[in-house]
C-alpha cells in the first residue's frame, strides 16, 4: 500500500492532480492511500514552494503545475 | 526506489522528431495567419452593417483587429516563455536566493521574478517556502513584486502592441520599483510583522529528482503553457479588448488627454489609486493602455497605471493576508505604490 499526500491549498489543479493518481493507481493496479495536505505550514514542511506537490511514501516526487500522466504511472510503478 | 527509474534517461521517442517538425509547420503556419490579419479585419469590418466613419466603426474595426492579434501574439509569446521557463523552477530559485546578501539578493530576486513560473495561487507557499529556507523578507518581496508585474506576458504584448522603447522601459522600471521596494521594506526589519506560524515553520530540504529534459519535453511545455494560460486569461483579454475598444471608439481624445495627459501632476497618483484594487493580467490590461496611448495619455501615466493593476490587486492582498499582518501590508502596498508614482513622474518628466 502507498500512501500518497498531495500537498496544496485545494485549487483546481490540486484537485485533478489527485484525480489523476487516484486513476493512474486503478489503471495500474496499485493500492493506494490518497491523503490531501493543506495546510500551508504541512506543506511548506515537505520544502516546496510551488504547488501541488506529490509525495508518495515520505518522498517528495513532484512540486509545481500538474505533473505528466507517465511520470505518476513511474512514481506508482516504483 | 532508485532515482535512476525515477528519471529515466531522455527517450528519444520516435514521436520527438515529429513533434519538432509539426511545431516548425505550426511557426511557419502562425506567421503566414499574422500576415493576413490586418486585411482580413478590414474587409469583416467592411461587411458589417455600420455607417464608415462612425463610433461604432471605429470601436469595432479596435475589437476586430486586436483580438485576434492579441490572442496568436500572446499564444507564440507563452509558448517561447514555456520552453524558456522550463529551464526554471521556484524550488531552484529559491535555493539560489537562500542566504543571499540584501541588495544582490533583491536584484537577484527581482530579475529571477520574470523567468520563474509562479500563478497566483501558490502565492502563499511561495512566500513562506522563502522566507523559512533563510531568503531575507525583503528579497522575497523583490521576488513577489516583480513576478506578476513584469512577466512574459506583459513583455511580449507591449513589445508587440505598443513598440520596444517602452517594452524595455517597463522592464527596467518594473525591475528598479521591485528591486528598491524590496530592500526598502527590508530596510525595516518588519519580520515580527509576519504572522506567527509563518515564523514557526521550519522548512523541510527535499531533493528534487533532477529532471533531464529532451528539446520534445521543453517544447510539450511550451504547449501545456499555452493551454494553461490560455485557459485562465481568453476572458480578461476579451474584456480588456472590449474596453480598449470602447476607449477608442468613443472616449473623446480631448477628455481622456484632459485627464491622464501631462499637465496635471495629480494623474499620476490619481492612476494608481484606481488601479490597485483592480485585478487583472498583463494581457488584460495592455490592449486598454494601447488605447490610453492612443487617445493621448501621458506614457508615464498609462505605465504608471499598468504596473499598479498587475503588482497590487485586491485578491491578491486577500490571499497574502494569511502570512502577513495588516500593516504589513498596507507597508507593502504602500511602499509599491509610492514606487510605482515615483517612475510615472519620472517618465512623464522625461518625455515631454
Amino acid at each position: 500500500m502507498k500512501n500518497i499526500k498531495i500537498l496544496g491549498p485545494g485549487c483546481k489543479r490540486c484537485v485533478a492532480t489527485a484525480d489523476m493518481v487516484q486513476s493512474q493507481a486503478d489503471r495500474l493496479g496499485v493500492p493506494v492511500t490518497i491523503e490531501k495536505v493543506t495546510d500551508y505550514a504541512a506543506i511548506a514542511g515537505y520544502g516546496i514552494v510551488s504547488t501541488p506537490g506529490v509525495v508518495i511514501d515520505d518522498k517528495v516526487v513532484h512540486a509545481g503545475g500538474l505533473p505528466k500522466s507517465e511520470d505518476v504511472a513511474k512514481w506508482l510503478a516504483a | 526506489m532508485t532515482t535512476e527509474t525515477l528519471t529515466a534517461p531522455p527517450h528519444a521517442a520516435p514521436g520527438s522528431a515529429r513533434l519538432i517538425g509539426a511545431t516548425i509547420v505550426g511557426l511557419i503556419a502562425w506567421f503566414a495567419v499574422y500576415w493576413q490579419l490586418e486585411p482580413f479585419s478590414k474587409w469583416a469590418v467592411a461587411q458589417l452593417p455600420i455607417a464608415p466613419g462612425s463610433h461604432l466603426e471605429e470601436a469595432a474595426s479596435f475589437f476586430i483587429f486586436d483580438t485576434p492579434k492579441v490572442l496568436m501574439l500572446l499564444a507564440l509569446v507563452v509558448f517561447a516563455m514555456g520552453m524558456v521557463r522550463s529551464f526554471f523552477s521556484p524550488e531552484r530559485t529559491r535555493s539560489f536566493l537562500a542566504g543571499k546578501r540584501e541588495g544582490v539578493g533583491n536584484v537577484a530576486a527581482a530579475s529571477l521574478g520574470i523567468f520563474t513560473p509562479f500563478c497566483s495561487c501558490s502565492a502563499v507557499p511561495l512566500f513562506v517556502g522563502f522566507v523559512s529556507a533563510g531568503v531575507p523578507l525583503g528579497v522575497t518581496f523583490s521576488f513577489l513584486i516583480a513576478s506578476p508585474m513584469i512577466n512574459e506576458v506583459a513583455l511580449g504584448l507591449l513589445l508587440a502592441l505598443v513598440g520596444w522603447k517602452v517594452a524595455l522601459t517597463y522592464l527596467v522600471f518594473g525591475l528598479l520599483v521591485s528591486i528598491v521596494a524590496g530592500w526598502t521594506i527590508g530596510r525595516l526589519h518588519l519580520e515580527h510583522w509576519l504572522e506567527q506560524w509563518v515564523l514557526d515553520v521550519r522548512s523541510g530540504s527535499t531533493d528534487l529528482p533532477r529532471e533531464h529534459l529532451t528539446i520534445a519535453d521543453r517544447i510539450q511545455a511550451g504547449i501545456e503553457a499555452v493551454r494553461d494560460i490560455f485557459g485562465r486569461v481568453w476572458v480578461w483579454i476579451i474584456v480588456g479588448i472590449a474596453a480598449g475598444a470602447f476607449i477608442h471608439g468613443y472616449v473623446p481624445a480631448e477628455m481622456l488627454a484632459g485627464i491622464m495627459g501631462e499637465n496635471h501632476w495629480w494623474s499620476v497618483p490619481a492612476a494608481v489609486l484606481v488601479g490597485i484594487p483592480i485585478y487583472s493580467n498583463a494581457a488584460g490590461i495592455i490592449p486598454v493602455v494601447e488605447a490610453l496611448l492612443g487617445k493621448g495619455a501621458a506614457l508615464g501615466t498609462a505605465l504608471a497605471f499598468m504596473m499598479a493593476v498587475t503588482a497590487l490587486s485586491a485578491p491578491e492582498m486577500i490571499i497574502l493576508r494569511k502570512v502577513l499582518t495588516a500593516r504589513l501590508i498596507a507597508v507593502f502596498i504602500g511602499v509599491v505604490a509610492a514606487g510605482i508614482i515615483a517612475v510615472g513622474f519620472l517618465f512623464n518628466a522625461l518625455f515631454t
